[in-house]
């Protein structure tokens, strides 16, 4: 008992040392105060001013824009990847597994500076003096980053599948298009959306690639593309978190809490439906 | 001939996206680094990195730093893991999930706020930059530790811990006999996780020692924004060998997790 008291204390100490950062911001973003540690009375001020304030705003549309997009492209590109390696000869395959190590295990930094000088030589020397940095580069740089995860979360469900699949839509008159996507794409379904799903939480976390590889375009015009992450970055090297992004921090934190309760339900959901289909089967036997 | 579809061409486009945009600027770079301003061979950058203090201290400061943030992050989390994955304990799985929590809310935004609530405790950059450094380090890398060592926890022998205790070992003995040993291939992988990542990390250093401690990432990141793209160059290609050097180092423990693919998700 007293070893339980222990080890429970242990942990609660630690998660409550990792959220206090978290916490004083939200507990602050409920007073006008302009720094943390002064409390100038409850308010809802500062939640007003988030969403007047255009730079925030476009910040964050752009953040959301790159997600979706990169994601969306990281997940074709990586899961026919995965499927067309998947039925590669044993040589190809492993080439293509390699190299597709390669961004998992480097440093984002590393892969940055790469792309960069690739697209400062190739403006300089192939389109003579252009100015190749736009949202396309960003694209890419974000592609680079997530569509690997893709690859290595639709791998293992190509495996787990019955080999004979593919071969008995095609057998029953499927054409090759029509067995993929009513055959093979339905048993890899899972891993497909994992892998979006981390492709979208990479890129909306990044900044060195983004700062690296952006241009102008999209809600920022003629200026450099801003994310969460390059403003938050920029006004940080000034000084402290400007007093209405507090209220975001505790926007998002509510939305990740939601997330987190929902894969926390439908866990215990899928829990007790194996443990129900479980009982089922022992009462028949 | 008719054009015959078979299902291994669907991995082309993917193929050209991965040797355009991974190995093409990978050749770049090796190219930046050994060439000067105008495209001629040169050796200026390796002679600049080995014969200037500045950069060799800033390698040497990136491994301290890395190795310290790892001890750290694997002494808090090592014990974390283990109570989070021992039912006697714990069995509920959303304070797994409220440890790796703070991975999803932006980083820069946390980083931020650990600066300022630091400062606000005295703990600033101006007066700590060394201490504020390794709390943000610390803060930062540890969900990246507690989870590869929870995966690898669920999977401990149980009987084997307890045939340990049978046969005479005392707690320390089967800790360091049975149960070390067994989360190995946690250890690894969580090292892995913390070591290189610090190393190149630039925003946690940048922002908690408001620009006092450099590392190797915020080397790199201060030549691209000076467009010295040769000494940045030849950076890299160091990262790289480092990182090439630790996964060699690491592929005998890792291969054994390989393949089981169980992950906390």
């Amino acid at each position: 008992m007293v070893k339980k008291i222990f080890a429970y204390s242990y942990i609660y100490f630690i998660l409550l040392l990792m959220y206090v950062p978290i916490f004083v911001l939200i507990v602050f973003s409920f007073t006008n105060a302009t720094y943390i540690g002064t409390w100038n009375g409850f308010s809802f001020d500062l939640y007003g001013k988030l969403f007047q304030s255009e730079e925030i705003m476009i910040a964050l549309g752009n953040t959301v824009i790159i997600a979706i997009i990169s994601a969306f492209v990281s997940t074709v590109l990586g899961t026919l990847g995965a499927i067309g390696g998947f039925y590669s000869k044993k040589k190809s395959r492993a080439a293509l597994e390699t190299i597709n190590q390669i961004p998992v295990v480097n440093a984002e930094i590393v892969m940055a500076l790469s792309l960069v000088v690739m697209f400062v030589f190739v403006g300089n020397v192939i389109f003579r003096g252009a100015n190749l940095f736009s949202f396309w580069t960003l694209l890419a740089g974000h592609v680079v980053l997530s569509a690997p995860f893709v690859y290595l979360n639709v791998k293992p469900k190509l495996q787990q599948m019955d080999p004979s699949l593919y071969e008995a839509a095609l057998d029953l008159g499927c054409s090759p298009s029509r067995a993929l996507r009513q055959a093979v794409l339905p048993e890899i379904i899972p891993g497909v959306i994992s892998g979006f799903m981390l492709a979208v939480t990479l890129s909306l976390d990044d900044f060195i690639i983004t700062a690296f590889t952006r241009g102008s375009g999209l809600l920022s015009g003629e200026g450099n593309i801003e994310t969460l992450s390059t403003l938050v970055q920029a006004k940080i090297k000034k000084g402290p978190i400007p007093a209405e992004m507090r209220p975001l921090t505790t926007i998002i934190f509510i939305i990740v809490l939601l997330v987190v309760l929902f894969i926390s339900l439908n866990r215990n959901k899928n829990v007790s439906r194996g443990a129900l289909r479980r009982k089922k089967l022992r009462e028949r036997a | 001939m008719k054009f015959r579809f078979q299902r291994k061409f669907l991995c082309i486009p993917y193929w050209l996206f991965l040797v355009l945009f991974v190995v093409v600027p990978i050749f770049f770079i090796v190219f930046y680094a050994f060439t000067d301003g105008s495209g001629h061979f040169t050796w200026d950058a390796v002679v600049e990195f080995f014969t200037t203090n500045n950069k060799l201290n800033v390698l040497v400061q990136s491994l301290l730093f890395s190795t310290l943030n790892t001890i750290l992050c694997l002494a808090i989390g090592y014990p974390i893991s283990y109570l989070l994955a021992n039912k006697k304990y714990n069995t509920k799985y959303v304070l797994v999930l409220l440890f790796v929590m703070p991975m999803w809310i932006n980083f820069v935004l946390r980083t931020g706020a650990t600066r300022d609530v630091l400062s606000w405790l005295g703990i600033n950059g101006g007066t700590h930059p060394y201490v504020a450094t390794m709390i943000g380090l610390v803060y930062n890398y540890l969900p990246f530790v507690i989870l590869p060592l929870y995966t690898t926890m669920l999977k401990l022998d149980q009987s084997q811990i307890e045939a340990a205790s049978d046969l005479g070992c005392n707690r320390i003995q089967v800790f360091t006999k049975s149960i070390i040993p067994q989360s190995i291939p946690g250890i690894v992988s969580a090292a892995q996780m913390v070591f290189m990542p610090t190393m190149s990390s630039y925003v946690i250093p940048e922002t908690l020692s408001e620009g006092k401690i450099v590392l190797f990432g915020n080397s790199i990141y201060l030549g691209f924004a000076n467009n010295q793209w040769n000494s940045s160059s030849f950076m890299a290609i160091i990262m790289l060998i480092i990182i090439g050097i630790s996964m060699l180092a690491t592929r005998n423990f890792s291969e054994k997790d390989s393949g089981k693919g169980g992950t906390a998700w």
